[in-house]
């Protein structure tokens, strides 16, 4: 038979990993803020990255970070000598800074796509694109997350 | 049962820019979350996503835990022929899907 102490020790001992699990990260900001950076550099090198030309749409204010409209358009002719090779979308505060990468041609006939993202917080998104010259444009969207994505649990 | 619905114009006219939609049913776990014992759930995401036009690559795309569930991907394309569109959805766990849809250009 479990007596109460025995009880109490078995249940201390199971609880324990998972509230050891559960703790977040001390420097969660500053490994995000790396790894926007990285996936960054990862996309465009060392090139520099100009604003304009791409229009990142997004609704300001999010009730609900679990499916968020997106879309983004890119001001180009899109023929075979100058046409968008990839649109990427970053964020800086999801567990993941990317979202997604659309890689495209002189067939999509125009430059832009649509989906629905998840957001984690309230921060600004990211868009570039990857022009057939091997320029790259950008444009930044501020989004306030009243509700976050991923928080279903209260954990990140 | 994996399935997904694309919305394709059956007819348009030669050189006219179409748009098309591409909805995939999924729940685009994403890797990050907790069950209450403090287990993390595995990721299970779709991981690519490709269009072709009588087998030339209209586009390609590549998605992380950031699309919501259900992704939806909608673009556009430039009717030249005849023929068939066809979609590819691929990821976790041996998932993959091919939608076929045919489109007539006058």
């Amino acid at each position: 038979m479990t007596t109460r102490r025995q009880f109490l020790i078995v249940s201390a001992a199971l609880a324990a990993p998972a509230a050891a699990r559960a703790q977040l990260d001390p420097n969660l900001a500053a490994n995000r803020k790396a790894a926007f950076q990285a996936a960054l550099k990862r996309i465009v090198g060392d090139t520099k990255v100009a604003r304009g030309r791409v229009k990142l749409t997004l609704p300001p204010l999010i009730d609900n970070g679990n499916s968020v409209p997106l879309s983004v358009s890119v001001e180009s002719p899109m023929t075979e000598a100058d046409h968008v090779k990839a649109i990427h979308v970053l964020t800086e505060k999801n567990p993941l800074p990317d979202v997604i990468t659309f890689a495209l041609g002189p067939r999509a006939g125009r430059a832009s796509f649509a989906t629905r993202v998840r957001l984690a917080d309230t921060q600004t998104v990211t868009a570039i694109a990857q022009m057939s010259d091997g320029s790259f444009w950008s444009d930044g969207a501020e989004v306030v997350v009243t509700l976050s994505a991923c928080l279903e649990e209260g954990l990140i | 049962m994996a399935r997904a619905v694309v919305t394709v114009p059956p007819r348009a006219k030669r050189g006219e820019i179409v748009e098309i939609k591409t909805l995939a049913q999924h729940t685009m776990e994403t890797g990050f979350r907790r069950t209450q014992t403090g287990d993390l759930i595995p990721r299970d995401i779709i991981r690519t996503f490709a269009c072709t036009y009588n087998g030339v690559e209209v586009c390609r795309v590549e998605l992380h835990p950031a699309i919501a569930a259900n992704p939806l991907i909608a673009f556009t394309t430039v009717a030249t022929e005849s023929g068939a569109l066809k979609f590819e959805w691929a990821g976790d766990n041996g998932y993959s899907v091919t939608e076929i849809a045919p489109i007539k250009v006058e």
